[in-house]
């Protein structure tokens, strides 16, 4: 029997399924419906001080690549803009009725020791179950030295967490923001200042697209668009890479993460689960389809699960983590060349047309009486995998591994490689 | 709903009328509505774009179709609209009357994947609609030639050729023998195919880049020779379709009650009100091409009880599509296969009921079996196919225009063996008498022309 529970941080819920900091978590009506659907956790939508920020009209910018609506989403949101104690109440209410789902609360309030301190004591008496430092808000909140601005400097991240750690009983996870070049020197920083886990990614900044009648971005508000936090399936490789550079790093690998960004299936969040994270937080696809989406993610997991027999995720937790390597230590000797099943080919060409436009010319197109048929010239063939990604028909091309005859030879043993290491 | 028509002891039922007033243009509206903009993104977007794309090498015209789809997905509307009208000018009436299924989306290898080829017939109409319906012509005609071509038939050959030569700086005459341009598309297709006066519509989108003087109701062999159009002009084209329509050759077959169906669906393509066009209750139509289909069809549609068409062969062997066979079973008609008319019989001088033997192959010929039935039948159409009539052409005096299978020979360059004289569309021995290919044969003629005439 397959078990989903976890334990992140001290904190148990039922399911890894969290729902981010994000619109849907903003009231109690909302997260109380994501709890009836199912999810094992929720973010509340980030508390600031009094008086409330204001939003505008319109929020959200949107990619829609060839019919498929919400590719890639943006939004120009900020933080909740209901008063604190309101939401406060409702956090109560809420974890009061929902004891086992997790309760955690995003906070994010200007850089002083008292505004913390001040917003930690608050959220203490919710009985919340953690608490996530927003570092990540790459919009509008940045501007006036929150979010974003906090989490791009290293020292913040560590004096605030620091702060924060001082301050509460509660769990800290803090969040990063993948606004920075390496995601490493913030992760630490928040390792260094006593963080109790890690959530990442954050939104990416973004301009989604230009209004070519307004001569502005969207979203527009009143003629005139701002950068937003770009998040949803396509920002998925990312974070996966973010994910992958904390797992690997000596420093970090140990502390929890929960992993955010573009999942919206079981699958996605067993790919963050692979590269170690212990629990995942959705927010685009329940914006795209509800919060049912739930349903085939607890669903697909356990199956998923049962059948690679996994009783626990702990027991497929972080699995991936040692195959994610440096380049240079990739086996340079390590040969396939591309395959055409002639039985399953449509005759689109274009495995021939971007082979010969724009790689290798080794895919031929030949015609047989007045025949199409498209065949590798595996002479030439270097075994990129542009053919096999760009066919339609599914598993029609496959990269058949061709045995060199050579050992293993990485690029620090490499002839080439001027800096190589000397073979002993 | 069906009227009870009057009682009558004797004598055929035909009458007008059959339906509720509501019903007729219900029925005789478009089969294939105009695709929405989202459903054509949609469709444009489950474009592989092939490379060497099959479906263009089907297309007789040659349309580049994943070119125009990639622009309707960037929702660039007019500029597929172009790439097809500047292949095709009759683009607009190849989308809803060619026979995609064994043309494009026969070829498009999503129907090799997955049974479920793109929708081009349909999104070539979603690209061509608006610049059809725009004021002004899309294509500039060039500089001047001074040279005068003579186009005989007004339909799809015709005008392809003359559009192209108008494109070309040539001055073109269209003769045509009826009252209006169009030919198939305006007289011959089913009207359900190209409603709300399409043909009309394109008819004067065509001659809407100037240069083309057309004059109606001028027959060749009747009011115009092809003697003095040789000596009047400095090319002419023959694209003047199949006048003739094949006869059963079986006893009662001029019998009144019995008609061609081209010249029904004629009468019913020229109709101003549907519902004053006669039908019989129960009507037979011999024959196995889309003509058959579309008086079958169209009967019903105009409220006949009982419509059958009898082929002489089997399913596969039709010249209509199993698209449209199935069209005609959707709509109601029974089709009968194996069968050959031997009698049609009359009562009270009038047709009655049509006598058929059925048929089989043996040793690969066509038999009858002695085993016969018989079809009650008001009226009785006759459509198993069309025939080119030369005697127009005066062919005995112009003893080298030679005919092959009784249709006019021509080159590759549809240069028919008179000198100065080409000629494309139905009445040429090539092809499948398809519309798209009198488009593609009257294009090419006018550059074999315009090269001739600029040589």
């Amino acid at each position: 029997m397959v078990d989903l529970s976890i334990n992140f941080a001290g904190i148990q819920t039922p399911n890894p399924f969290w729902l981010a900091s994000a619109p849907p978590t903003d009231k109690a009506y909302n997260v109380e419906r994501a709890f009836r659907a199912g999810w094992g956790g929720a973010i509340w939508k980030t508390l600031g001080e009094d008086p409330p920020i204001v939003n505008t009209a319109s929020r959200y910018g949107a990619i829609s690549y060839k019919g498929l609506r919400v590719a890639g989403f943006n939004n120009i949101e900020l933080i909740t803009d209901r008063p604190l104690q309101v939401n406060l109440d409702e956090i109560t209410s809420v974890k009061r009725r929902w004891p086992k789902r997790a309760v955690v609360v995003s906070l994010m309030v200007p850089c002083t020791e008292d505004s913390w301190k001040n917003i930690l004591r608050r959220v203490e008496g919710t009985n919340a179950d953690g608490v996530e430092l927003n570092f990540g808000c790459p919009h509008g909140m940045s501007e006036r030295g929150m979010g974003a601005a906090v989490g791009q400097v290293p020292d913040y991240v560590e004096m605030v967490t620091r702060w924060c750690k001082q301050h509460t009983r509660m769990p800290v996870i803090v969040k990063l923001t993948p606004n920075v070049t390496s995601i490493l020197p913030p992760a630490r920083a928040a390792v260094k200042g006593g963080a109790d886990a890690l959530s990442l990614i954050n939104t990416i900044n973004s301009i989604v697209s230009i209004d070519l009648d307004l001569m502005a971005p969207e979203p527009t508000v009143d003629g005139k668009g701002t950068h937003g936090g770009y998040c949803g399936p396509a920002v998925k490789p990312i974070a996966l890479h973010m994910a992958a550079e904390i797992a690997r790093d000596p420093d970090c690998h140990n502390i929890p993460v929960s992993a955010i960004g573009g999942i919206e299936t079981w699958r996605d969040a067993a790919e963050f689960m692979a590269l170690g994270a212990r629990s995942v937080q959705v927010c685009t696809a329940a914006m795209h389809y509800g919060f049912k989406i739930v349903d085939d993610m607890i669903d697909g997991l356990e199956r998923w699960m049962e059948k690679s027999r996994y009783d626990r995720i702990e027991d497929f937790r972080g699995r991936a983590v040692k195959n994610v390597t440096d380049w240079q230590h990739l086996n340079l000797n390590y040969k396939t060349v591309a395959e055409i099943d002639q039985d399953l080919c449509i005759k689109c060409g274009l495995c021939h047309i971007v082979c010969e436009d724009t790689s290798h010319q080794a895919v031929a197109a030949l015609r047989n009486d007045g025949r199409r048929r498209y065949q590798v010239i595996e002479s030439e063939c270097v075994g990129c995998n542009l053919c096999m990604h760009v066919c339609p028909v599914e598993g029609c091309i496959t990269m058949k591994p061709v045995d060199t005859g050579k050992p293993a030879l990485d690029w620090t043993r490499h002839p080439n490689n001027p800096l190589r290491q000397a073979a002993e | 709903m069906t009227q009870t028509p009057e009682i009558k002891h004797e004598g055929p039922d035909i009458v007008s009328g059959r339906l509720a007033a509501s019903r007729y243009a219900e029925n005789f509206a478009d089969i294939h509505p105009p695709l929405a903009r989202e459903q054509a993104l949609v469709e444009a977007n489950r474009c592989y774009f092939c490379y060497d794309a099959p479906c263009i090498e089907a297309c007789p015209t040659g349309i580049d179709i994943p070119g125009f789809i990639k622009k309707i997905a960037t929702d660039n509307v007019a500029g597929a609209g172009m790439r097809i009208l500047e292949a095709n000018i009759f683009g607009g009436a190849c989308a809803r009357v060619c026979p995609t299924e064994i043309l494009c989306e026969g070829a498009c290898v999503r129907a090799a994947q997955e049974g479920d080829p793109i929708a081009i017939g349909r999104l070539q109409r979603y690209a061509t609609d608006p610049i059809l319906a725009r004021a002004s012509h899309p294509f500039a005609r060039g500089a001047p030639t001074g040279k005068r071509i003579a186009v005989v038939g007004g339909g799809p050959a015709g005008l392809s050729c003359a559009h192209r030569l108008a494109q070309l700086g040539h001055q073109v005459a269209v003769f045509e023998a009826r009252p209006r341009l169009g030919g198939l598309n305006e007289y011959g297709v089913a009207e359900y195919k190209v409603p709300d006066r399409f043909a009309r519509r394109e008819v004067d989108f065509i001659l809407g880049i100037g240069g083309i003087e057309a004059h109606a109701n001028q027959a060749l062999g009747r009011d115009v020779s092809l003697a003095q159009l040789r000596q009047d002009y400095d090319a002419v084209f023959l694209g003047m379709g199949l006048a003739g329509v094949k006869a059963l050759e079986c006893e009662g077959e001029s019998l009144p009650g019995v008609a061609n169906a081209v010249d029904y669906i004629a009468q019913l393509r020229s109709a101003e009100d549907l519902a004053r066009l006669p039908v019989g209750r129960r009507v037979v139509v011999i024959g196995g091409g889309n003509t058959a289909i579309d008086i079958a069809v169209q009967t019903r549609r105009l409220g006949a009880d009982e419509v059958t068409l009898v082929y002489r062969r089997g399913p596969e062997m039709m010249g209509a599509t199993s698209h449209e066979q199935e069209f005609a079973q959707v709509n109601g008609v029974t089709i009968r296969h194996w069968a050959k008319p031997i009698r049609l019989r009359a009562e009270a001088g009038h047709v009655a009921a049509a006598e058929f033997e059925t048929t089989r192959i043996e040793e690969g010929k066509l038999v009858g079996t002695g085993a016969a039935f018989s079809l009650p039948a008001d009226m009785v159409f006759k459509a198993i196919g069309q025939s080119f009539i030369a005697d127009p052409l005066e062919t005995d005096r112009l003893d080298a225009l030679e005919l092959r299978h009784g249709k006019i020979e021509v080159d590759d360059q549809f240069r028919t063996t008179v000198r100065g004289v080409w000629a494309g569309g139905d009445c040429v021995a090539r092809g499948l008498d398809l519309t798209v290919e009198a488009v593609e044969q009257g294009k090419r003629a006018a550059h074999s022309i315009d090269a001739a005439l600029k040589g």
